[in-house]
């Protein structure tokens, strides 16, 4: 099928880059084209490469966020988080290390890299990981907004857990409130003044996976973590990936109260907009009690909870979610959320 | 229980589907009734109250999106002003829907200062800040206009602050649906967050010249299923009355300070929404007294060179908003919903705004009727 991206003039979008529909398509229309390696089309967290009787995971992520410091976090501690959790939904909790490249525009200020440096090094060292490697380059002004940092990892896993491993009849259970990272970044990015006590979440979730792991052991059927699109984009993505439908109890998705009063002052979704410190759990049901106690009993998954189910009856690669007053599909939105006007 | 928790209660939210169902069974035949607010069509999306609206009972949105109604001449002007130079203000929303020649998105690609806001308030804080010209495109109903009002009583304000007024009034453009043979419209679900300001006395004149009810409903759950239930029932036995089911927040007179404000700085005046054509009174124009402040009076002579270009009211050709918005069809009776015309790539002015019937019911996955299994197994 002919799309809009195989139009002579067409271009990038900024919704190409908001881990959506529109972002796998670009991906899968350029960056794949010609690719049938399957660990890259698996287009998971990360990949893993067969070393012996072990998988070794690597993964790598560029970030950038406005404002570079937000309320619970930095860019810094992004790049960090994002790159050991990825590792993490991969079944690797010991991220063995890190490197870490930095663009950054002329005129940056010396002091604001100084706390971004040290916010590095204190999620590193409660991830337990280190950054062994990096680069520098810098570009004139306008010719990229503030910092852009690009960081990988690697780590070795005795069993690799994928995205795509959904089964029907597994619970779906998030490992805390949903929401906070990207309702705060967007509180503070458009000065809304409403930060209050709203934090973002981003934290290393690998020793909390790694709980999880060793109550489900291979109960824990596919992970994921809900960043950029939120819960709805992470869900549909394993949803269509497994070829299974998802049904979610909409009584009983967890939100903190900031997020919950943010969420609904701005009238956005918690579920469309990103999360850095959670993640999606499939289990099957015979050890999702001893799972959702190793969650619970972490300090990062207190909060943990099961969130729906993948149901037989459900159409495949669709995510509906049930209010209680009535249904609806979960649909992955295009680009950013927008408070409203009225 | 906090405040809206407690209007999310599903056993009662329940209580009032069965009695939904309970009066569309007894009535026998199809009722057609209309909500003018894309929040409340946001909330019954939300909730997925539409899937379960009982057989028969049709729920249209009329135009209720702001964004959506705003014409493309009045895009056109605005983007005039920001080619001459003048540092554009205005909601987030208004920066996609096209004008004839582009949107302000387009503009602003093309090197025009247009810049998003959230509150009135910031237009006062930037304008003071800035040495040139600044243009506040004002978008928004009763609700919205009273915040654009305010800041231009307040105290000093910056005589390089002017105000493109695309504001309207909302109980008007419910005259031309009424009016218009074609639509079958019912009874009308008002929006309570408008009511708290113009009070629900305000159509009373409304129901007397229609003989169509009107209640009057907030934006929970309950409040709308609650809403929809007295709506019907007065439906059924031919009752045109003026029902307040948000009686928390709505008052008779509503909040006469706020009208008062809003009518010191605002005078209601004829003009063309878009797909809906001429709606007489439905504009907020700026008084003459705040002719100091008002865009079309500073910049007459930009905006007259301007001149518009394109019909008042058209749609783009195929684009279905205007049948939309009146009550005549649905988003999903359109071609283009959801295939040519996506959030991505809006046709219409309905896929463009958050408020808007097409892209709140293309986000929620509103579509014909989804049989899905409960998530209570």
């Amino acid at each position: 099928m002919r799309t809009p991206l195989d139009a002579d003039d067409a271009r990038v979008r900024l919704a190409h880059g908001s881990g959506g529909r529109a972002m796998r398509e670009l991906i899968e229309s350029v960056f794949l084209a010609g690719v049938d390696d399957p660990e890259a089309r698996a287009m998971d967290d990360g990949a893993a490469i067969r070393c012996g009787d072990r998988w070794l995971v690597m993964t790598t992520d560029a970030h950038v966020v406005a404002p570079l410091f937000f309320p619970g976090g930095d860019i810094g501690r992004l790049a960090v988080c994002g790159t050991v959790n990825d590792l993490a939904m991969m079944g690797a909790c010991e991220p063995l290390g890190l490197t870490c490249s930095a663009v950054i525009e002329e005129g940056f200020p010396i002091e604001s890299l100084r706390r971004i440096q040290a916010s590095l090094q204190v999620a590193c060292r409660e991830a337990g990981t280190r950054i062994v490697a990096g680069d520098t380059k810098v570009m004139g002004q306008g010719e990229v907004d503030g910092l852009v940092l690009s960081s990988s990892g690697v780590g070795f896993t005795e069993r690799v857990v994928r995205d795509a491993g959904l089964q029907v009849g597994d619970a779906i259970v998030v490992t805390g409130d949903i929401g906070d990272h990207g309702l705060a970044v967007l509180s503070a990015r458009h000065a809304l003044g409403l930060e209050g006590d709203l934090r973002s979440d981003v934290a290393p979730l690998n020793g909390l996976v790694r709980a999880a792991l060793a109550a489900g052991g291979p109960g824990v059927h596919a992970m994921k973590d809900p960043t950029r699109g939120g819960v709805t984009s992470a869900l549909v993505e394993m949803a269509e990936k497994a070829g299974v439908g998802i049904v979610l109890d909409g009584s009983a998705l967890p939100l903190s109260a900031p997020g919950r009063a943010a969420a609904e002052l701005l009238g956005i979704d918690p579920l469309v907009v990103a999360n850095e410190g959670k993640a999606l759990l499939g289990v099957h049901p015979d050890v999702l009690a001893p799972v959702l106690g190793a969650l619970r009993a972490h300090p990062l998954g207190a909060r943990a909870c099961c969130i729906g189910r993948v149901a037989p009856d459900a159409a495949r690669g669709t995510v509906v979610l049930d209010t209680g007053f009535g249904t609806r599909r979960l649909i992955e939105r295009d680009g950013d959320p927008l408070p409203r006007i009225c | 229980m906090s405040a809206p928790l407690q209007f999310r209660d599903v056993a009662r939210g329940r209580a009032l589907q069965a009695r939904l169902d309970a009066l569309m069974a007894g009535a026998g035949r199809p009722v057609t009734v209309m909500h003018v607010c894309g929040s409340h069509e946001q909330a019954i999306a939300r909730f997925g109250l539409r899937a379960r609206f009982p057989e028969g009972l049709a729920v249209q949105m009329g135009p209720g999106c702001p964004v959506c109604v705003t014409d493309a001449p009045q895009i056109d002007a605005c983007i005039a002003l920001a080619e001459q130079g003048a540092r554009i203000l205005t909601y987030g929303d208004m920066l996609r829907v096209p004008g004839q020649a582009g949107s302000l998105e387009d503009a602003r690609a093309a090197g025009a200062r247009v810049e998003v806001i959230y509150a009135a308030t910031q237009a006062v804080d930037i304008a003071r800040a800035a040495g040139e010209p600044v243009v506040f495109f004002a978008t928004g109903f009763e609700t919205t206009a009273v915040a654009t009002a305010s800041i231009l009583l307040g105290p000093d304000v910056p005589p390089n602050l002017f105000v493109l007024s695309a504001h309207k009034w909302v109980p008007a453009a419910m005259e031309v649906v009424a009016r218009d043979p074609e639509t079958g419209i019912e009874g009308y679900l008002a929006a309570g967050h408008a009511a708290t300001i113009t009070g629900y006395g305000l159509f009373q004149p409304f129901v007397e010249r229609h003989r169509r009810p009107v209640v009057v409903a907030g934006f929970e759950p309950l409040d709308i299923l609650s809403g929809l239930v007295r709506l019907v029932e007065h439906v059924l036995a031919g009752e045109a009355k003026v029902t307040n089911a948000f009686p928390r927040c709505v008052s008779r007179e509503g909040n006469q300070r706020a009208l008062e404000v809003l009518f010191r700085v605002f005078a209601l005046g004829d003009g063309d929404w878009r797909g809906i054509a001429h709606v007489p009174e439905g504009e907020l124009r700026l008084r003459p007294e705040l002719a100091a402040h008002d865009a079309e009076v500073h910049f007459a002579a930009a905006l007259g060179a301007a001149g518009p270009r394109l019909a008042p009211g058209a749609d783009a050709a195929d684009c279905r908003c205007g049948a939309i918005m009146t009550g005549r069809a649905q988003p999903t009776d359109c071609a283009l919903f959801g295939a040519r015309c996506r959030p991505e790539s809006p046709v219409g002015a309905c896929m463009i705004s958050t408020e808007g019937v097409c892209r709140i019911w293309h986000e929620h996955g509103v579509g014909p009727r989804a049989v899905v299994g409960s998530a209570r197994a």
